[in-house]
């Protein structure tokens, strides 16, 4: 037990693996938040005056709020005048017209962190648009997606050559006056991506967007919009990574997902911002807003998370279900070890007739981790037929680590069907002693147990990414035998 | 933190406990005193609970807020109280009756006790022995509170008074039936029980008052188990159905000791019942179990606590909802592990059967989980009766009203299992929705 102890600490100290620092010339605001900053971050995105208006409206909004702190995390209070709102490397002021304009300081950075933008390159099924602290850097396969109609670019480029698509879906799930961090971005966001497939296309790769934070004190504020208009499919995914720093960086970003009738979104993240070190100092404060709108009849949205990252995860992607029929999912892993904090979750809003949703939550807490899943599941009075299936599942690894359970279950209609499950349990005794036996060491038998407890999950991501998630849990659990 | 808010009933309550405060059992001893003056400070702090505390977020108290209670105490029979206790008595127990909120001698009823036992009004008891009772009343007051039971606190008149010595075993269930006879009547009662080291008692307490009367019952339970101590506590709410029903029950256990609370809730207009347990030394076991039955347009309640403290303590919990018309239930287990309590294994279910489209369940079933080597799992569900079932039956010739009747009876009756006392059984069985039809 002793020795098991030792090793599983060894393992835990293993380093991130992106903590990096790329040091550029960049061209950033100094720090704070006025009416004048954010009149200057549009300026220099050049945006048409509805974008403005529209953040002025909500930093006004968000004056009028104040900081929620139901969620079981702990954290000191953040200062939100001590925050750089917008750093930009100098390099890609006026924004890159081909990879070939790409800084190569910058393109080294994502060949270090495994995201190549060469077209050519292995992960060639992918198309990828990469941010970089407040802008987007590169988007790579555009052309080739144009040809379908696809629009796929930084949430810059879309305000500039598609405001109309923006003005009309911008704020139409998640409105500015949704929540303190979902109104602190519409302030302030400053680049992200945006996705538009049209009727009946169903994008032929995953698209993939790419966020880095890179400089010191900035907090990093993007905003990803994607709609997928009548019949359309697209699979989408988002991965992050920041550098070792022992001060807290703050990441609120707000995500969007539309689907009219019988359109369906895959979107599928695995989050890596820096956790933090073992003592808890340091790490990416992930508070984001994420929600679908299965706005017509027959659409699906799926949303797969793995989220490994930062000192403090806050999420609950979601998924309004207007439209008949419309289906809803939500699977996730969250691993918390060290002094990691999750609170993360999903909402069901069933309100549309023979809805369906499935929640399947693997929470996995180590060291001094807490993790507590919270969600609600909704039935309106609308929604005849709705059905629900929940099941969340918490691992326990040491004996100061923490699992919670928030499940909400509101229903208001006697034909919904919801079902609710959950269990708590440590890896058994006698699991790791029969892999033993068996001549399986112990590091390789709790992470043959672990990979099984998230196996559901993984098997909804993409390839390449069930494949780095796998690893991201090997690393961060290494070591992790109580 | 004046977060609550100020109305009718909260001005009315305050100017009563500035009346009458002088004439509350107790008004002499300086410690009792000063616990009901805290409490009433405290109060007029939190005032009542809102639907923005977290706790209250599906349970709005604003039409009690909107009222004015009175509380004069009129020892005049006006022979409801004789009618109620004709139908609300069981056979088998230890009797004790309180009228709108006070003991009611000649309606209760003790057989011969064991020596160790006393069994009688709480205010007889701070009369008679307040040494005894001084340390349980000055714990409670470091409880956890809301505006309802720091009211209680600083106005309770009366309640019983169970003290059992160790080893003493009652083999005969005790019965707490209070009744209300009187329309804007608020009551305040307050049970205290301890069960010393070994010992062993079941209580039964019984709510109960007209439905043509408008009343207000805020009770308050406190129960201190000794080690190795078991108690039993069943609660059967049966108020008037345009009656608010308050309550909280808290119990403490001791090593090895054994907590079984049923919980049958079926009238009132807005009823809420917090059940709460605090497994506080090693080896304790704490079983809830819970039916909840709705209709018109009433509002149920239950908030649950489970708090595991110290090791291998075990907690099993079934709460059971049937509603229907435009009845809303809400119901709120919560589990806690704290990091000492390795080895402790808790279950917890929920389930609901909505009967009708304006019926409303909301339902959380929380775990928070502090320590590794724990088996703990929770579930919830809401439906409506299974239409294979219903297809069964029908195939086999009962008619469909029949067949959902026989559905519904099954779905709530096991909620009985654990239930052994007679007479309490068949109240309850008649009291379960559904069931056969009469022979033709």
């Amino acid at each position: 037990m002793g020795n098991q102890a030792v090793q599983l600490d060894e393992l835990i100290s293993q380093d991130y693996r992106h903590g990096f620092y790329t040091p550029m010339e960049v061209d950033a605001l100094p720090h704070g938040l006025s009416e004048d900053v954010i009149r200057m971050i549009s300026a220099k995105k050049k945006e048409p005056e509805f974008m403005l208006e529209w953040r002025l409206k909500a930093f006004r909004h968000w004056l009028t709020m104040t900081e929620p702190h139901w969620a079981t995390v702990r954290h000191p209070p953040i200062d939100y005048q001590d925050i750089v709102y917008y750093s930009a490397p100098r390099s890609q002021q006026d924004g890159p017209q081909s990879l070939a304009d790409v800084d190569p300081e910058l393109l080294r950075t994502y060949e270090k962190l495994g995201v190549p933008l060469h077209e050519r390159e292995l992960l060639a099924g992918v198309a990828v648009d990469a941010v970089f602290d407040s802008v987007s850097v590169a988007t790579t396969f555009k052309a080739k997606l144009g040809e379908l109609g696809i629009i796929f670019c930084s949430f810059s480029e879309a305000v500039q050559n598609h405001p109309d698509l923006v003005r009309q879906y911008l704020g139409s799930v998640v409105p500015y006056t949704d929540n303190f961090f979902a109104t602190l971005n519409s302030a302030v966001f400053s680049d992200g991506s945006f996705c538009y497939i049209p009727p009946g296309v169903r994008c032929p790769m995953e698209l993939s967007t790419y966020f880095r934070i890179n400089a010191k004190n900035t907090g990093q504020f993007e905003r990803t919009l994607i709609i997928a208009d009548r019949g359309a499919y697209v699979s989408y995914l988002e991965g992050c990574t920041a550098p070792m720093r022992d001060e807290n960086q703050l990441h609120a970003a707000v995500v969007e997902l539309i689907a009219l009738e019988g359109a369906q979104i895959k979107y599928s993240t695995v989050q890596n911002w820096y956790p933090g070190d073992k003592d808890g100092k340091g790490g990416i404060y992930n508070f984001v807003t994420k929600r679908g709108d299965c706005r017509e009849a027959n659409s699906k949205i799926s949303w797969t998370q793995v989220e490994t990252g930062s000192a403090i995860t806050w999420k609950y992607p979601s998924v309004i279900l207007q439209g008949d029929n419309s289906v809803g999912e939500f699977h996730s892993v969250a691993l918390t070890n060290h002094y990691q904090q999750a609170d993360t979750g999903t909402k069901m809003i069933h309100l549309g007739r023979n809805t369906r949703s499935t929640i399947l939550s693997k929470g996995i807490s180590a060291g001094h981790g807490s993790n507590a899943y919270r969600g609600l599941v909704k039935v309106a009075k609308s929604a005849v037929g709705a059905r629900n299936y929940t099941q969340c599942d918490s691992l326990l690894l040491g004996d100061r680590c923490a699992a919670h359970t928030f499940p909400y279950i509101e229903v208001k209609n006697a034909s919904a069907r919801v079902e609710h499950e959950a269990s708590t349990s440590r890896i058994g005794e006698d699991q790791l002693f029969y892999c033993q036996s068996r001549g399986i060491s112990a590091e390789d038998a709790v992470s043959l147990i672990v990979s099984g407890f998230c196996k559901e999950v993984f098997k909804q991501l993409p390839m390449e990414f069930a494949v780095e998630a796998q690893k991201l849990l090997g690393v961060s659990l290494e070591g992790a035998i109580g | 933190m004046t977060n609550g808010t100020r109305g009718p009933f909260v001005n009315g309550v305050l100017a009563r406990f500035a009346e009458e405060h002088e004439g509350l059992p107790g008004a002499a001893l300086p410690w009792l005193r000063r616990v009901r003056s805290d409490a009433i400070g405290r109060f007029a702090e939190l005032g009542l609970p809102t639907t923005r505390h977290e706790d209250w977020k599906y349970t709005s108290v604003a039409a009690i807020e909107r009222r004015a209670f009175d509380t004069p105490f009129d020892a005049s029979s006006n022979g409801l109280a004789e009618r109620a206790l004709a139908r609300h008595a069981l056979d088998g127990t230890h009797r004790l009756v309180f009228v709108d909120g006070r003991y009611a001698p000649g309606l209760s009823r003790l057989d011969t006790l064991p020596a160790g036992a006393q069994v009688g009004s709480l205010a007889a008891a701070i009369a008679a022995r307040p040494d005894r009772l001084e340390d349980l009343f000055v714990a409670d007051d470091e409880a956890p509170a809301n505006g309802f039971t720091t009211l209680n606190s600083a106005l309770w008149a009366d309640g019983a008074w169970i003290d059992l010595a160790p080893g003493v075993v009652l083999d005969m269930p005790i019965h707490l039936l209070f009744i209300t006879t009187r329309n804007d009547l608020a009551s305040f009662p307050r049970n205290l029980v301890r069960a010393g080291a070994e010992a062993g008692v079941t209580l039964i307490e019984h709510h109960a008052g007209p439905d043509d009367a408008s009343y207000f019952t805020d009770a308050v339970t406190r129960i201190v188990l000794g080690k190795g101590a078991r108690v039993a506590h069943a609660k059967l709410q049966q108020e008037g159905r345009r009656s608010f029903h308050i309550a909280a029950i808290h119990a403490e256990q001791a090593q090895d000791s054994r907590f079984g609370s049923h919980a049958f809730a079926f009238g009132g207009q807005l009823a809420r019942s917090e059940i709460a347990t605090r497994l506080g030394a090693e080896d304790c076991e704490a079983k809830l179990v819970g039916l909840y039955v709705g209709s018109g347009r009433q509002h149920i309640d239950h908030h649950t606590c489970i708090d595991h403290a110290q090791p291998r303590g075990t907690s099993r919990e079934v709460y059971k909802g049937v509603l229907d018309g435009a009845a809303r239930a809400v119901f709120n287990g919560r589990v806690i592990v704290r990091p000492d309590a390795q080895q402790t294994d808790a279950q917890q279910s929920n389930r609901n059967l909505l009967l009708s489209d304006s019926a409303e369940v909301d339902t959380k079933p929380q775990l928070e989980i502090w320590a590794d080597d724990v088996k703990c799992a929770h579930g919830a569900t809401v439906g409506q009766l299974d239409a294979d079932q219903l297809h069964y039956l029908r195939s086999r010739g009962i008619d469909e009203a029949a067949a959902r009747s026989l559905l519904i009876r099954a779905f709530a009756a096991d909620t009985l299992e654990g239930i052994e006392h007679a007479a309490l059984r068949a109240r309850l069985e008649s009291l379960l929705p559904g069931g056969l039809p009469e022979a033709a």
